[in-house]
């Protein structure tokens, strides 16, 4: 059921599915005795070709859990991963080599995530090292890595300075050409400007709008800068303890949100302009639950206002925004138009009205 | 290392650096960076140059000085060293049957480094290589390594080279295995120590996203990283082969005489430490000189290799020894 409703579209499959994925880390015991940490539990997701999927959320959620689940990293207890039909935790050799090569990341921290010890034009032609294939002679993976260079608006000779030579919108860069470099189809940008400062986010995000223009890549946008989300993705996964709580439209989530996580989340991101700002502010009480001792029933219900008996003894099923009891115009996305996208949340009461500056005053 | 640069005033061997570092620059002009660096260090410079001269001393010390080494001359038992009346194979006094200490350091030479050098780099190839394996993969592989070495490090590494030379014969090429195995276990546990932290690295799981394979990915991004603190680690472990070699050859299961080596003129010296004293203080001298030289340049080294690093080799403070050098040069 979730399955159909999940799906972007029905003729354009879509690239990226995930479905009912559970991760659990082994750590020391905690207060109650429990040493299992669910970070994932039951995660469904889908992105579409030529898609940008925003996924939000606290830290400590399991956004780059995901991430990592999605790039091999982590190996998931239960559920699939399938890009284009194929399950790469079922691929070995040159299969798995393939798969790795659609899928690419872009890491946090430029910092970290590019070795010093390296020029830069080595770090972006290091994929190269093992994916022998794709450029064979030295003089293909010269071009390449120029016109990889200039794609990320560096200069060709940039590529034989050492990382420290540059600042960190330009190292961001590198780790772009780098995820570029076996030309994938999609690529997992893990809060890629969340290191960086705010001109520089905004020449990097643009960077990324044009790649995805001239390339078609699909992108996961992981972040937790919510204005951020606002300006690239075209879908949102809203996530909340290890589960996907809201999804739909960026417009639908940010505008209406269904669950009333979505709507404090929304409430609390700042605004410029006093008039859109909400005349109250949701404030969220208490900490993120500790995963290892996640509420029961709903998991939101501890910092809940709206939470009743049901919330601990039930854990909702999705429901949709006409479920919910709001009339939907059917209103194409703006940037895919003729897609219509599911408005999902868990939750047992979602915000039947618009939440935004009425919903705060309930 | 930059802490002593500042210390010292520029006396020393900093006028040693002039004639040796003029004639090596042909030599190595493909990489010239690296060789202007090592000029504005006058330090690393100087023990480069000591090194080199170790280095032809073991190559073509013995063809000249052999003869020297072994002829014994009654009268001459026990000179006192910088006698110039004695003449220059005197230079450095004579020992008990009035052979010149000066060849007999010269010939030692390259039996102390056939020994050392082969010895050291065993050591520190096998045990780096493990460590850095070990420390990679985690889990069970590291667990075994670190028992491993737990075991060889707590067996006495003296008893241990006594009944191996006991049982085989006391030759070069036992005194190296036995000198080798029980080093491995300080690179072990240092190339661990740094793989282990290595691995969970952001450009480490970058790589893993390609495909890269576990030693493709140690080549690349863990060898480089460990090298620099391994080589400093081997010119420390140069000294302590070198004495440890010393206490073999005094138990007499080490290097037989009539071969010398460096650690056996200091044992066999110490009997006449108060009526001779030359007899093992030069021999000394020539390890400590050697083994300071070497840890300056593998210091050096570090730096030099380490592009977040590197700019402290470029200080403009250290201008001045440069147009010294070149003005000297240029005479």
């Amino acid at each position: 059921m979730t399955a159909l409703l999940d799906r972007t579209v029905a003729d354009r499959p879509a690239a990226l599915e995930v479905r009912d994925v559970v991760k659990t880390f082994h750590v020391s015991r905690s207060a109650s005795g429990n040493n299992r940490l669910r970070a994932l539990d039951g995660i469904n997701l889908s992105v579409g070709r030529g898609e940008t999927l925003g996924l939000v959320g606290e830290s400590g959620c399991g956004k780059s859990t995901l991430a990592r689940t999605l790039m091999l990293l982590e190996k998931p207890d239960s559920g699939s991963v399938t890009f284009d039909g194929q399950d790469p935790f079922s691929l070995k050799g040159k299969d798995l080599l393939s798969w790795r090569r659609r899928v690419q990341m872009v890491f946090q921290d430029p910092f970290a995530s590019l070795n010093a010890r390296m020029t830069a034009g080595d770090i972006i032609s290091e994929p190269w090292a093992t994916h022998r294939g794709l450029h064979r002679t030295s003089r293909e993976r010269e071009a390449r890595l120029a016109e990889l260079l200039q794609l990320v608006g560096l200069r060709a000779s940039d590529a034989r300075k050492s990382p420290q030579e540059f600042s960190g919108g330009q190292r961001q860069r590198i780790g772009i050409a780098r995820a570029l470099a076996l030309n994938p189809e999609l690529i997992i940008l893990d809060e890629p400007v969340s290191a960086l400062d705010l001109s520089v986010q905004a020449q990097v995000l643009n960077l990324l709008n044009d790649l995805q223009q001239q390339l078609g890549v699909s992108y996961i946008f992981i972040s937790h800068d919510l204005s951020v989300v606002r300006h690239v993705t075209d879908r949102v996964a809203v996530m909340y303890l290890g589960r996907i709580i809201e999804t739909g439209t960026t417009e639908d989530v940010f505008e209406r949100p269904l669950h009333p996580y979505t709507a404090a989340l929304m409430s609390a991101s700042p605004k410029l302009d006093p008039a859109a700002r909400p005349a109250e502010r949701i404030v969220l009480k208490g900490e993120l639950p500790s995963p290892l001792d996640p509420p029961s029933g709903c998991r939101f219900r501890t910092r809940c206002w709206k939470a009743q008996d049901i919330c601990a003894a039930e854990a909702p099923r999705k429901r949709t925004a006409a479920e919910a009891g709001r009339t939907v115009l059917p209103m194409p996305a703006l940037r895919r138009p003729g897609l219509p996208v599911e408005h999902l949340a868990e939750c047992h009461f979602p915000l039947a009205v618009p939440a935004g500056p009425d919903a705060a005053r309930e | 290392m930059s802490q002593t640069i500042q210390d010292l005033p520029g006396t020393g061997p900093a006028p040693q650096t002039g004639p040796g570092a003029g004639a090596r620059p042909d030599a190595k002009s493909n990489n010239p960076g690296l060789f202007r660096m090592l000029l504005r260090d006058k330090f690393a410079s100087a023990g480069a140059v000591i090194l080199l001269l170790v280095l032809l001393t073991a190559a073509f010390g013995p063809m000249l000085m052999g003869d020297l080494a072994t002829r014994q001359n009654l009268l001459f038992a026990n000179k006192a060293p910088f006698n110039p009346a004695n003449g220059w194979e005197y230079f450095l006094g004579s020992d008990s049957l009035g052979r010149s200490v000066l060849a007999r350091l010269v010939v030692a030479t390259r039996t102390t480094l056939a020994v050392a050098v082969p010895a050291v780099a065993v050591a520190m190839v096998i045990g780096s290589l493990w460590g850095v394996w070990a420390g990679y993969h985690r889990g069970w592989r590291e667990n075994v390594s670190m028992r491993v070495a737990d075991v060889i490090m707590s067996f006495p590494s003296l008893l241990l080279a006594v009944v191996v030379l006991y049982v085989f014969s006391p030759s070069a090429a036992n005194i190296v295995l036995i000198l080798a195995l029980t080093r491995i276990p300080i690179y072990l546990r240092t190339a661990r120590a740094e793989s282990a932290e290595l691995q969970s690295r952001t450009f480490v799981d970058a790589a893993r996203t390609f495909g890269a394979r576990p030693n493709a990915i140690i080549r690349r991004h863990v060898i480089p990283v460990v090298t620099p603190t391994i080589l400093t680690l081997a010119t420390l472990e140069f000294c302590y082969v070198m004495l440890a070699e010393s206490s073999l050859s005094f138990l007499g299961i080490g290097i037989q005489p009539p071969d010398a080596s460096w650690g056996l003129l200091v044992s066999q010296g110490r009997q006449y430490l108060q009526t001779a004293w030359w007899l093992s203080i030069f021999p000394g001298l020539a390890i400590v000189i050697t083994a300071i030289s070497a840890n300056m340049l593998a210091a050096w080294l570090r730096i030099a290799t380490d592009p977040a690093q590197r700019w402290r080799l470029a200080l403009p403070g250290r201008r001045k020894l440069i147009v010294r050098l070149k003005a000297k040069e240029s005479k």
